[in-house]
């Protein structure tokens, strides 16, 4: 446990040192939220204020991307030789992993905090109480760290740090084909089966409900949550165990 | 088990994709002493000392390090070695004195312990003026040095080396020995693994020679010297044409030739009798050797004559 606090601290540092990192984290939410009020959110008519319906999509997006790049620096690490030194120190792989993911969160909390601000500014009015963003807030993060866990186990299995950056576009994926940007009934019936059924939907459905009132279906996003992260917790340990074998 | 012995290992194989790495590796290292696995690329000596330092699994042979069965008491083992490996094991966008106090927490010190221990290593290895510095910033030598220092945070009584002075510039190489230098006379163990005879020859009391998967001497730098001869004649011919007579004369017996310098080396005790002996018989008309000196066999010498006996002629052109 404590092998993976200092780990925590190793990541932070690092992703606070990579210019990278910090423009994934801090300006790409931002330009993204700019695209869709502005940019995309003319042209889509959907009964309500666009910019009330798209923050919570965003919000989204910027937890995958930002959760994406948890994969290029677990690849990072497995290139080199500082793993070893880790093992050699009788640290777990586990540890490891988690001080990556623990820093992915944090990350995505603080951009969570300037993209929320940046919604307000350009018209984005929520309608909860501070219990009700709590909750939302905590959904969030809690899928942060499920999809890190998957970008971990990603990282593991990809041998070039360049190609993990693909992760990103991989996990958008499911974030566009979801209703983070616009209703599912408005999709052919094939894509909207789907994207009901994977986890981008529900954990949007469920940030919206709590931040703007109406159904937010918070048990299966924290189902679909905890899968993902356990599998995932699972699958990268059996990866790093295969990684360093040899 | 014996427990003088830091290192003691019995009958290591491991293959990869059935192809044999390793086919029964045997050692016995007391403690306190400097080892060095030496052999030429590909030998096998770097899965000898991952495997050693519990980070590889063995296919079949035994190993205790440090008192402890490398398989069944993994993490006992990892609390008592350090592995410094051959690329630097460092974070480049941390600062020198940040990663020996990460290391430090990460062997168990306290945060502040960690701190101390970090300003100890950081004068010792000389690092001072660079402890602040990113170590994206740092020189070969710098890195290397910090690479070495942060293998030390744990203070651990068995120090594997994996090639240290591969990359280094002839000045750094030579601060890299007095720092093994320094650990041997702490009391520490240091097993390393080397390419380079001199390298063997000046720091380590015991050699062992690894070719191909299994080990083919070992003993003391003059132990093995004395298994290929105690001695060698250095003959430098009048010139080539000398050089080449000599050559079928001797044949397999010369064990060392440089036909840029017309030199040619052949085993001999050393004695005056033999040396005269041998010159008689190979010029007897006194005009293919122009000069001769004798001096003691090196573990090239040795290397070249126990690993490749086929490839003495090139593997000195």
């Amino acid at each position: 446990m404590s092998n993976a606090l200092t780990m925590t601290g190793r990541s932070l540092r690092l992703s606070a040192r990579s210019p990278e990192a910090l423009l994934t984290a801090l300006m790409l939410p931002v330009m993204l939220m700019v695209v869709f009020v502005y940019l995309f959110g003319g042209a889509v008519s959907i009964g309500t204020r666009y910019v009330n319906y798209v923050a919570p999509g965003v919000l989204l997006l910027c937890a995958v991307t930002g959760a994406s790049t948890t994969a290029v620096t677990v690849c990072q690490d497995m290139a080199g030789g500082i793993i070893d030194r880790f093992r050699s120190l009788d640290v777990r792989g586990t540890a490891v992993l988690a001080g990556h993911v623990a820093a992915s969160v944090l990350r995505n909390l603080a951009s969570t905090v300037l993209v929320v601000a940046v919604a307000v500014g350009i018209g984005f009015r929520p309608h909860t109480s501070v219990a009700g963003f709590a909750a939302a807030l905590g959904v969030l993060l809690f899928f942060v760290a499920a999809c890190s866990w998957l970008a971990a186990a990603l990282g593991l299995l990809i041998r070039a740090p360049e190609a993990a950056s693909s992760v990103m576009f991989f996990l958008m994926f499911f974030s566009y084909a979801s209703s983070a940007f616009v209703p599912v009934r408005t999709m052919p019936s094939w894509l909207r089966g789907f994207a009901e059924h994977q986890p981008a939907t529900p954990v949007t459905e469920t940030i919206r409900g709590l931040l703007l009132g109406g159904a937010a279906p918070v048990g299966s996003a924290l189902a679909w949550c905890a899968g993902l992260g356990i599998a995932s917790v699972a699958l990268s340990a059996i990866l790093f165990r295969r990684r360093t074998a040899a | 088990m014996n427990d003088d012995l830091a290192i003691e290992a019995s009958g290591l194989a491991k293959s990869y994709r059935d192809v044999p790495v390793l086919s029964g590796v045997d050692l016995k290292i007391p403690r306190g002493s400097v080892f060095a696995l030496l052999g030429p690329n590909g030998a096998g000596k770097t899965t000898t000392v991952r495997i050693l330092a519990t980070l590889t699994e063995a296919d079949a042979g035994q190993a205790r390090v440090a008192g402890f069965d490398v398989r069944r008491y993994r993490s006992r083992v990892r609390r008592r070695i350090s592995l410094t490996g051959q690329f630097a094991a460092l974070d480049e966008a941390q600062t020198g004195e940040e990663n020996l106090r990460m290391m430090g927490r990460l062997a168990r010190l306290s945060r502040a312990g960690a701190r101390q221990r970090a300003a100890e290593l950081i004068g010792q290895f000389d690092l001072t003026a660079a402890a602040r510095r990113r170590v994206s910033t740092y020189s070969g030598g710098m890195r290397r040095r910090l690479d070495l220092a942060a293998s030390l945070v744990g203070r651990p009584s068995v120090i594997f080396l994996d090639e240290p002075s591969t990359g280094l510039d002839p000045q750094s190489r030579l601060g890299m020995w007095g720092v093994v230098g320094d650990l041997a006379a702490s009391g520490v163990t240091v097993f390393l693994t080397t390419q380079y005879l001199e390298e063997a020859e000046r720091l380590a009391e015991t050699i062992a020679v690894l070719d191909g998967g299994s080990i083919i001497a070992q003993g003391t730098a003059a132990e093995l010297k004395q298994r290929v001869a105690a001695q060698r004649l250095d003959l430098t011919c009048a010139n080539t044409a000398a050089m080449d007579e000599l050559s079928r004369y001797f044949g397999d017996r010369a064990s060392h030739r440089d036909p840029a310098s017309l030199t040619l080396g052949v085993p001999t005790d050393g004695s005056a009798a033999e040396v005269r002996a041998l010159l008689d018989a190979a010029d007897p008309g006194r005009l293919l050797v122009a000069s001769f000196a004798v001096r003691g066999a090196s573990l090239d010498d040795v290397f070249l004559t126990l690993t490749r006996p086929d490839q003495k002629e090139t593997a000195h052109v």
